[in-house]
């Protein structure tokens, strides 16, 4: 158990910069999940705190104590790599004990280290294989059987389950969970899969470009993206963006031949300036009547089997909408859609920060924090 | 290629036996004129058949030429050059390919520059300071004030000479360099999570890894270092230190002593069962090391 306090960390790859000043807590026996397009910087950031990469400014304290000088077997850090990283030509039971054989515990001992370990990812029938006559979801449990054994304060995961099949990587989320909850030790863990991450995290921390974007609860950065990045990141099929101008007097925005009421008072604060609006599909709603919401054509559709998601175009825009079973449209539909007020964004157009619109915040209790995206409560 | 062309099948086949011919032809030689008086050995035309004559040349040559003490320095001489190009080439390429040191790639190229100076291009130099080891020394000392030192040390008629030159070459260097970077860079990663330092992650990993890419590597050096005459021969005037490569020299027939081919092709035969077994031990790595790193 311990925590991890990153302080104005930066990191430059000679002169390129990586991170530009990175500040985050993560709290001891925390499942964090770093979330962000390839390139941005999550394994940059993580491989700092495993010591595997210099830290160019800024100060990584574990567990209290700033680590920045210490080599990776001093801080206490196991890692699970991306490619698994194995020794090749070590048996799995070799594999994963080796980190004890390392630090020079006997062999008895380790024996018995190494079956238990074996025994907490079911790999005890295959002690005596190599890593290539293992499957890819194998090769996943030893590395992981690999970190477990050095019983470490910190876990830290690189993108482990990208190189597994769909299935595969469902249930593997399901069992690191159950691992965390049962080691209860600090899990950092980088992905760039939303799903992966929502379904994850106590907290998750969003990043782009090499800066933290938003950090919180996974509901709370669904609900209140912080940025027009981080809503059209997180939530799939994407939320809608729409650069738009608040019409202060009728307190309503106008959009694909409808007009929008928006809060008055939010208007009023507004004058008139230019916005950026979103509002996620499944937010989006069918109009009884074809005059009064918002003209969309559909441009084509996406079976989901649950439901469909219809992507369209409104004034030139792509828009698109989810559909329950019942409501089948084909390219080519003219729709009329309904955009509630209490499920609508605001964003700066020019820095595409969020603009607050003193709704009251949804406050989503942590038992449902790993609930799916789709089974979430509506916005008040 | 998969394709019915007689006419071209049977001008590959001609030219795959021609050079099986001229490949396998002297060594029908050696092998038949070992084996045969000295009488049969001088015949025209000559016979290609062996005889039974082969112990008994056998037996003459390794006396004539002292092949036991050739043999065993030769021994000496290519395990040492093996065991010292094996070792210095891998721990080198460690260094030049784990190590963010600034001048790496300096290093790297001065190192791989050497790849193209056979021994018998710097052998002058070398054997100068081979000769005098204190040369350098003594010539910056003159430089700078004058003084003299009478110390003498070198390294002729030693096994040190014999070796040591031979061993400073960046041919298994280039081959460990190429190995070590197809590993990815995890693995070293993972070890240094795992608490290992780079001697342990050298001796842990590395060296398993590269058996084959080792093995592949003795082998060459083995038969490199058997076959050197021009070093030994200028490095070596105690005739305990002889080997073979030189006894063969002292075992052709003189210009107008007795032709006795019979013995000196004997004597090259044994010579040439050194190297041939270690090749043939060996063979199966050494392909599959020079063909492809099983990883
Ligand atoms: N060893 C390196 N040398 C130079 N640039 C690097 C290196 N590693 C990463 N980068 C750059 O730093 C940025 C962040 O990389 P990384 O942390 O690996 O991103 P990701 O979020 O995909 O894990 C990228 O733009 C990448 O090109
Ligand atoms: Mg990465």
């Amino acid at each position: 158990m311990a925590d991890i306090d990153i302080r104005a960390v930066r990191k430059n790859y000679g002169k390129t910069p990586a991170l530009h000043g990175v500040d985050l807590f993560f709290a001891s026996g925390e499942f964090v999940v770093i979330l962000g397009p390839s390139g941005c910087g999550k394994s940059t950031l993580l491989r700092m705190i495993a010591g595997l990469e210099d830290i160019t400014g800024g100060e990584i304290a574990i567990d209290g104590r700033v680590v920045n000088r210490l080599e990776p077997r001093e801080r206490g850090c196991a890692m699970v790599f991306q490619n698994y990283a194995l020794y090749p030509h070590m048996s799995v039971a070799n594999n994963i004990g080796y980190a004890l054989k390392v630090s020079g515990v006997p062999k008895a001992e380790r024996e018995r280290r190494i079956a238990e370990t074996a025994k907490i990812v079911g790999l005890q029938d295959y002690l005596a294989r190599r890593p290539a006559a293992l499957s890819g979801g194998q090769r996943q449990r030893v590395a992981m059987a690999r970190a477990i054994i050095r019983e470490p304060k910190v876990f830290l995961f690189d993108e482990p389950l990208s190189n597994l099949d769909a299935k595969l990587r469902i249930s593997m989320r399901a069992e690191i969970r159950k691992l965390h909850q049962r080691l209860s030790a600090t899990s950092v863990f980088v992905t760039h899969d939303q799903v992966e991450a929502m379904t994850l995290a106590d907290r998750l921390v969003v990043m782009n470009r090499g800066y933290v974007e938003q950090v919180g609860r996974p509901l709370e950065i669904y609900h209140r993206p912080a940025s027009t990045f981080v809503a059209s990141f997180i939530g799939a099929p994407a939320m809608n963006l729409v650069r738009t101008r608040v019409e202060v007097e009728s307190a309503s925005i106008r959009f694909g031949g409808a007009t929008v009421a928006i809060d008055p008072a939010f208007a009023a604060r507004q004058r008139g300036q230019d916005v950026t609006f979103g509002i996620r599909p499944e937010h989006c709603r069918l109009s009884a009547t074809a005059e009064e919401g918002v003209q969309a054509r559909v441009d084509f559709v996406e079976e989901l089997g649950v439901g469909r998601v219809a992507y369209c175009e409104v004034e030139g825009e792509p828009f698109a909408i989810t559909l329950d079973d019942h409501t089948v449209v084909t390219a080519g539909d003219m729709l009329s859609l309904l955009l509630p007020s209490e499920h609508l964004h605001f964003f700066d157009t020019d820095t595409g920060r969020r603009i607050e619109m003193d709704a009251p915040v949804p406050d989503a209790a942590p038992a449902a924090a790993h609930h799916s995206v789709q089974t979430m409560g509506v916005l008040s | 290629m998969i394709q019915r062309t007689p006419i071209a099948d049977a001008v590959t086949y001609a030219i795959m036996v021609l050079g099986f011919i001229l490949l396998i032809g002297p060594f029908l030689v050696i092998i038949a004129g070992a084996s045969q008086t000295m009488q049969q050995v001088n015949a025209i035309p000559f016979s290609f058949l062996p005889e039974n004559q082969f112990l008994a040349n056998a037996t003459q040559a390794w006396q004539r030429a002292d092949l036991g003490t050739a043999m065993t320095n030769s021994l000496i001489m290519a395990v040492l050059v093996t065991a010292g190009k094996v070792a210095l080439s891998s721990l080198t390429a460690f260094a030049i390919v784990f190590f963010r040191s600034p001048l790496k790639h300096l290093f790297f190229w001065s190192v791989f520059i050497t790849l193209m100076l056979p021994l018998e291009v710097r052998v002058v130099p070398t054997y100068a300071v081979a000769a005098d080891l204190l040369q350098p020394v003594k010539f910056i000392l003159s430089l700078f004030g004058g003084i003299q030192i009478g110390v003498d040390w070198n390294l002729l008629n030693s096994y040190t000479g014999l070796t040591l030159p031979l061993i400073a070459t960046a041919t298994g260097t280039f081959l460990y360099r190429q190995f070590f970077m197809t590993l990815p860079d995890e693995l070293a990663e993972a070890a240094r999570m795992d608490g290992s330092g780079p001697v342990r992650f050298f001796f842990d990993m590395l060296l398993p890894l590269s058996r084959t890419n080792m093995l592949a590597l003795t082998t060459i050096m083995f038969v490199y270092g058997w076959n050197q005459y021009l070093w030994p021969l200028l490095m070596v005037t105690d005739p305990s230190y002889k080997t073979v490569m030189m006894s063969l020299r002292s075992l052709l027939p003189a210009d107008n002593g007795t032709p006795d081919w019979n013995v000196t092709l004997a004597g090259s035969l044994l010579i040439m069962l050194p190297p041939l077994v270690v090749v043939g031990v060996l063979q199966r790595w050494f392909v599959r090391g020079l063909v492809a790193t099983d990883k």
